[in-house]
């Protein structure tokens, strides 16, 4: 800004030179020779044109910059509130005239995606980039070289760590996760509603670990678990023992689940705090957007690397995204990094079919055909505490066939269509051409045999997705498989369960032994989530990902759950609710096998309701994802817990949902 | 430097060409002046001006921008010779790893801080940095700014309704501007051995706030023990190698003192912390025994570059030209920040020199410039010897003089009035304070105390601190409460418990702890502040009513004394005596203040200017925070980071006359 400003004005000093330099030439020809006018007949040529053009409109443009920067910082703001009407006091302004001040430490765990990484030692390409980040902030550096991004940023596919010579580590501080990217808010909202009530940095942490990695990776690479159970330890111990609340979001709930568990297994495969480690230091967690049973978007991008938005963007731009115009060959670049992503596992639809549901049946729909019409409202948002969300018609919907191969599939009863078997068939058969393809992605080593025999299959549920990625991509599902676990415990007490690879698993750990501690579900409802898709085989050629959603498929109803091949359930565009809310509703509440010690759970939904204007940016009232963070009435319940509220003072739970009635139909041995 | 640069790269390619088309086409300019009907007017030629510059500028832009990166490196090379390696590559390439863990410690002023909580003036600058990085909003609202800066008067903590934290990790220090490094270059040099975020700390803290006020409020000294543990934890029992800069120096000798001492009012870490979580402590341009700067900037907010400034414009400081009264809010800020006052010189006359003597001596060759030269350190060993007679009228030891001759004379002939019995009736006067609407203390002196300052003429260091008391009684006791300056006659006596005396190395044993290691790492070479002359400001009522006597000045081109104050060997903040006498003398061997016989070194780098300037700030230099981009500094922290002793790295490394100064000092050990 300021270098536009005193570029001026040695622009404007110099101009004026000239101008004195042409007068001079002009004066001097006039004396010299009249027949200078001859050449006259040129006037304005083009350059001139377009000089003139670019010199005025600089001009105004610095002459505007410059009036808005003298502009008292205060006209903006009257200007929305002229707009809109005065502005609500942010939650942390209301509560601090109520007189809640800072009480107990908070802990932020951030999601997947959302914090930032750096390099600290790279190859030749990223040269002058150490220290800079490679994730999170402007991106700027890597607009330039894609590829050695790509490079910096993949792990290695045998180990799960960094690629040797790479070190690329995770940001620390509040300052890696605050904003993903420049003006894209993740938790800066919140920690700003934190500091009016007097919280500080020494009141709040940031853990920060690399979400790349598998959980248990982070603390053999980073000591990133080791720091937090240290960190914890100090805010306890600085604010005279007063325990700590923790607010996890996405997927940094699994990674405080994880934690938990690891805090309190003995030295050498956890943190040797003891079995009441949790009960001394933590005081509540409160879970932000919580995929606790996983989400079913990861299968998405793990089959295919699509989700609704490209799968759309692909279907009305196809020659675009795949005819790599450029030879960039994108999708089969991304999913190559994604997959060397081992956190992604973690999303893994869990619980099999128990959770999510068989062929003919999903706990989010009475029975297979019913066609209950739920009335579209719109007004319902404002009439309080007893209305439903309200996502779409789910008339024809099976929920539980998370991938189908064509529509009918996904809408006939199970018994009156066959499923060919795909495991036995032989994958190998044709792998000449693969040697084409510069990418390595183990799509190249399936023959068409075995991609029609995926196809034949038909119906996947949540049980034999599992089955199908083992199927197409072994290599990948052995890693995950040594970090995760998507299963459903028998009996908890069976040694085997101690492995790390169990305890991020809601359903094959059980809580601490923490009576006091309060455990909430935060999530929002009322936006249409991901929940099953229907696939086709993509018009074969060797080196493309040879599946892909069928955006061709609607259904019959304008407002069908079905749309663009995607089948959509209530939850927050990313989480279903199912996921969210399963397990404070029922697997833990009171006390279960689970939970043995019967620690407090609430369930808190805030219905979505879009932003009034342009003004209000990502709205105050948003029920998505990751905008939840800026919900006041999330950052409000946020603040009275952290200000010593418990979740009776709170109101306890809070629902829009059938989450009950839903959770009532799975049928899970407490 | 790259925008300058860059910008003088366009500069001089547009002016050629705009003079070529100038004299090229001469009439085919002026057709478009003559062009019928449509006039060119001036601000038709004004806007194809900015346009064609405009244009010209984002095509060397877009040449710039294209440009392979190697190419400045090759211009570089091409100019300069081969680079040489970086100590971290070179290092790596002799096979060095990453081994033990390292704290830092930042010094004062470097450090960031960041807004929390303000008043209406500051609105949308939450979390935004008030110190350090850009300075930007300094610009825009400059009282707004020193309101936040400003601590309490009386607490010495934050104003009611005002939080402004140190910002914590590495980014807290690594630049203190943009493009102005501190830490940044031994850290990437760490980084190329191995070292991350996880092997590194740095213990960022409030450095306005006096020591002990960072674990009030900040639980600072409890987050540094805290993460010294994790780190020692976490890397295999392995112990950390601290290096702290300038006043994190003093700030890590109360870390030491306070993480021992049991728990109400320290760590509570028991006598043995230290022998187990500290392998050495590389103290880089440590003020050991305090800055005279220190002195001038407490009583006038003066040091060198600003008298000098002052001086040639004296209108434009001192009348206030836009009523903004510059200095008084300086000073008033500066005095509200506690720290400042660990750097008063510490151990009085013992150390730093009586009315007629000073430890230095004459030794110190203040004109001479050194000669630029690759084999420097071949020569540099005897440059001190070429001693012209012309520093011998210099008396460090009076650090205050009223009058150039009052500096010079022999002190039994000097007639000196005692302020504090002659002038402590005075009355006050009571327009004083009303006119002025800065409170500083000073408007609550007379007339008369000014004057009976300035009777006394000499002051030394012990003296000093009296003279202070009196002119500033409320920031002293303040300061009092805090920070003591004196020698320990017995380091046993239970008052030497508490804190204050935490910071200063005289009143204070080291820990028990015979394996860890203590370096003094520092500058030499660069004239540095040592003693001022001073006169009586001209007094309107409102300006502070003294000020460095920049008329003053030797009689030589080479003297010691110049615009009024008194240089001697240091890294132009530090003095070598407060930097290398603990190491040299008070620490060395086992003396009662070291009583477990840690082993100190000293190493002393010799200042050598950057050659040109694509060096940027050097690789040789010598001066106080340049200092953390000489290679052979780094070099040393990296090796012993890696796991060497002070032997190996080749015991001391003098270049100054520190231990024949350290002999000359009388103290019991």
């Amino acid at each position: 800004m300021s270098l536009l400003r005193r570029r001026k004005a040695t622009d404007s000093s110099k101009s004026r030179i000239s101008n004195l330099s042409f007068e001079k030439d002009d004066k001097k020809d006039q004396y010299k020779s009249p027949q200078g006018r001859s050449y006259s007949s040129k006037k304005w040529s083009c350059w001139d044109n377009c000089c003139w053009f670019i010199g005025a409109i600089s001009s105004v443009w610095w002459f505007l910059l410059l009036l808005y920067n003298a502009m008292p910082d205060s006209i903006p703001q009257y200007l929305a509130m002229a707009i809109t009407g005065p502005l609500p006091d942010p939650p942390g302004v209301k509560l601090r005239k109520e007189g809640l001040t800072a009480n107990h430490p908070v802990v932020l765990v951030p999601g997947i995606v959302t914090g930032g990484l750096e390099l600290w030692e790279g190859r030749q390409c990223a040269k002058g980039l150490v220290g800079k980040r490679l994730w999170g902030g402007s991106f700027g550096e890597f607009y330039k070289r894609p590829l050695c991004w790509l490079e910096h940023i993949s792990l290695d596919n045998e180990t799960g760590f960094d690629p040797p010579g790479i070190r690329v580590r995770p940001v620390s501080g509040l300052a890696a996760a605050d904003y993903f990217a420049r003006g894209y808010f993740v938790w800066a909202v919140t920690i700003a509603n934190l500091a009016h009530i007097g919280y500080e940095e020494k009141s709040l942490y940031m853990a920060a670990y690399d979400w790349r990695l598998s959980f248990q990776n982070t603390e053999v690479r980073d000591q990133s678990l080791s720091r937090i159970k240290s960190n914890i330890e100090l805010l306890v111990v600085t604010h005279g023992g007063k325990k700590v609340v923790v607010v996890p979001h996405s997927m940094g709930v699994q990674y405080f689940l994880h934690f938990m568990k690891w805090v309190e297994t003995p030295a050498p495969r956890g943190g040797g705090g003891g079995s009441d480690w949790c009960a001394r230091h933590i005081k509540a967690v409160m879970n932000i957007g919580a995929p606790f049973l996983g989400s079913p978007k990861s299968i998405a991008l793990h089959f295919s690397i699509e989700v609704r938005d490209i799968a759309n963007l692909r279907a009305q731009a196809p020659g675009f995204l795949d005819k790599d115009v450029f030879g960039l060959q994108t999708f089969k670049h991304l999913m190559r990094m994604f997959r060397t992503w081992d956190a992604t596992f973690s999303m893994v639809p869990k619980g099999g079919e128990t959770i999510w549901g068989g062929l003919d049946w999903s706990p989010e729909i009475d029975s297979f055909d019913d066609s209950v019409k739920k009335g579209k409202n719109n007004s319902t948002r404002n009439t309080g505490q007893n209305t439903k969300s309200y996502v779409c018609n789910t008339k024809g919907v099976n929920y539980g066939r998370l991938i189908s191969f064509r529509k009918e599939w996904a809408e006939t009863h199970s018994s009156k269509f066959e499923r060919a078997d795909f495991k036995n068939v032989a994958k190998a058969d044709e792998i000449a051409n693969s040697s084409n393809c510069d990418i390595w992605l183990e799509y190249h080593e399936m023959g068409k045999k075995a991609i029609k025999a995926v196809a034949d299959h038909k119906v996947y549920t949540a049980a034999s997705v599992l089955g199908l990625l083992h199927y197409v991509a072994p290599k990948l599902m052995a890693r995950g498989a040594s970090h995760f676990s998507y299963g459903i415990a028998d009996n908890l007490d069976d040694p085997k369960y101690e492995h790390y690879k169990y305890w991020s698993n809601p359903l094959e750990t059980k809580l601490p032994n923490a009576p006091d501690m309060e455990i909430y579900s935060l999530y929002g409802v009322g936006l249409s989530t991901e929940r099953g898709y229907i696939y086709k085989v993509a018009t074969p050629s060797d080196c493309h990902i040879p599946f892909q959603i069928d955006t061709s498929v609607d259904g019959d109803s304008e407002d069908s759950c079905l749309k663009g091949g995607v089948f959509s359930g209530d939850g927050d565009e990313t989480v279903p609710v199912i996921s969210a809310g399963f397990m404070c509703a029922k697997g833990w509440r009171g006390k279960t096998r689970f939970n043995p010690s019967g620690i407090r759970t609430y369930i808190r939904e805030y219905n979505h309701a879009p932003p009034a204007n342009l003004l209000e940016g990502r709205g105050t009232q948003s029920g998505s994802h990751v905008d939840l963070l800026g919900n006041f009435a999330v950052i409000e319940d946020v603040l009275r817990v952290a200000a010593g509220a418990s979740g009776e003072d709170l109101g306890g739970d809070r629902v829009y949902t059938d989450i009950f009635k839903w959770s009532e139909r799975i049928n899970l041995q407490l | 430097m790259s925008f300058l640069r860059r910008r003088k790269g366009t500069g001089s390619s547009k002016s050629p060409n705009f003079v070529g088309s100038k004299i090229e086409d001469g009439d085919g300019k002026k057709k478009l002046f003559e062009s019928p009907g449509k006039k060119w007017s001036c601000w038709d030629s004004c806007c194809w001006f900015i346009g064609f510059i405009c244009s010209m500028w984002w095509l060397l832009l877009l040449l710039y921008n294209t440009m392979p990166a190697s190419i400045p490196q090759y211009v570089t090379e091409a100019i300069t010779g081969p680079l040489t390696d970086s100590p971290g590559v070179k290092l790596r390439k002799e096979g060095l790893t990453v081994n033990h863990p390292v704290v830092f410690v930042p010094g004062i002023v470097t450090g960031g801080l960041e807004l929390w909580e303000g008043h209406q003036c500051a609105d949308g600058l939450f979390r935004k940095r008030l110190w350090g990085g850009t300075f930007g909003e300094l610009y825009k609202r400059p009282l707004c700014w020193a309101q936040h800066m400003s601590l309490d008067n009386e607490s010495g903590l934050d104003p009611p309704g005002i939080r402004v934290r140190p910002v914590s990790g590495l980014v807290a220090a690594d630049y203190f501007a943009a493009g102005y490094f501190v830490w940044a270059v031994l850290i990437a040099n760490l980084a190329q051995i191995g070292y991350e975020e996880k092997t590194m700390y740095m213990a960022a803290y409030d450095w306005r706030l006096s020591f002990q006020n960072t674990e009030v409020r900040d639980q600072t000294l409890s987050r540094m023990k805290s993460n010294i543990e994790l780190l020692v934890a976490t890397n295999g029992g392995k112990k950390v190698v601290v290096i702290p800069h300038s006043m994190g120096v003093l700030y890590f000798l109360h870390f030491m003192k306070w993480v021992e001492a049991p728990a109400p009012m320290g760590g509570g870490g028991g006598s043995d912390w230290c022998a187990k979580h500290i392998k050495a402590v590389m103290n880089i341009g440590g003020p050991f025994l305090g800055v005279p700067k220190s002195v001038s900037g407490l009583f006038s907010v003066e040091a060198r570059d600003i008298a000098v400034a002052r001086a040639f414009a004296p209108g434009f400081l001192d009348k206030d030209v836009f009523g903004l009264q510059t200095f008084q809010h300086l000073m008033r800020m500066t005095r509200t920040w506690d720290s400042t006052m660990s750097m008063i010189p510490k151990g009085g006359d013992t150390i730093w020199g009586g009315l007629d003597w000073s430890p230095e001596g004459q030794s110190f060759n203040c004109g001479a410039k050194r000669l630029r030269n690759n084999s420097i350190n071949n020569i540099v060993q005897n440059a001190n010897l070429n001693l012209a007679d012309n520093v011998k009228s210099v008396n460090y030891g009076r650090i205050i003089s009223f009058g150039k001759d009052v500096a010079e004379a022999h002190s039994s002939k000097i007639k000196r009035v005692d302020f504090q019995q002659g002038a402590v009736n005075s009355v006050k006067l009571p327009n004083l304070t009303t006119s002025c609407d800065i409170w500083i203390e000073y408007h609550e002196i007379g007339n008369h105390r000014i004057k009976a300052v300035a009777d006394y003429k000499v002051y030394t260091a012990g003296s000093i601190l009296d003279l202070l008391h009196f002119v500033a009684p409320k920031l002293m006791a303040r300061g009092g409460a805090h920070f003591s300056h004196g020698i320990a006659d017995n380091l046993d006596d239970p008052k030497y418990q508490h804190y204050k005396y935490w910071s200063n190395p005289l009143e204070t044993k080291l820990p028990n702890a015979p394996d860890m290691e203590i370096y003094s790492m520092y500058g030499v070479g660069i004239p540095t502040e040592r003693a001022y002359v001073y006169k009586l400001n001209s007094g309107t009522d409102c300006s502070i009513p003294f000020q460095i006597d920049t008329s003053a000045e030797g009689g030589s081109e080479d003297s010691c004394l110049k615009g009024g104050v008194f240089s001697a060997d240091g890294d132009e903040t530090v003095p070598v005596l407060s930097a290398g006498f603990m190491c040299a003398k008070g620490w060395r061997g086992k003396t009662r203040f070291n009583p477990s016989g840690i082993r100190t070194y000293i190493r002393e780098y010799s200042h050598a200017p950057p050659a040109n300037l694509l060096e940027g700030r050097g690789t040789q230099s010598g001066a106080h925070v340049d200092i953390m981009g000489n290679f052979a500094l780094i070099e040393d922290v990296i090796r012993v980071a890696a796991g060497a002793t002070g032997k190996e790295l080749g015991g001391d490394h003098v270049y100054s006359d520190i231990f024949k100064w350290a002999a000359r000092i009388n103290l019991q050990l």
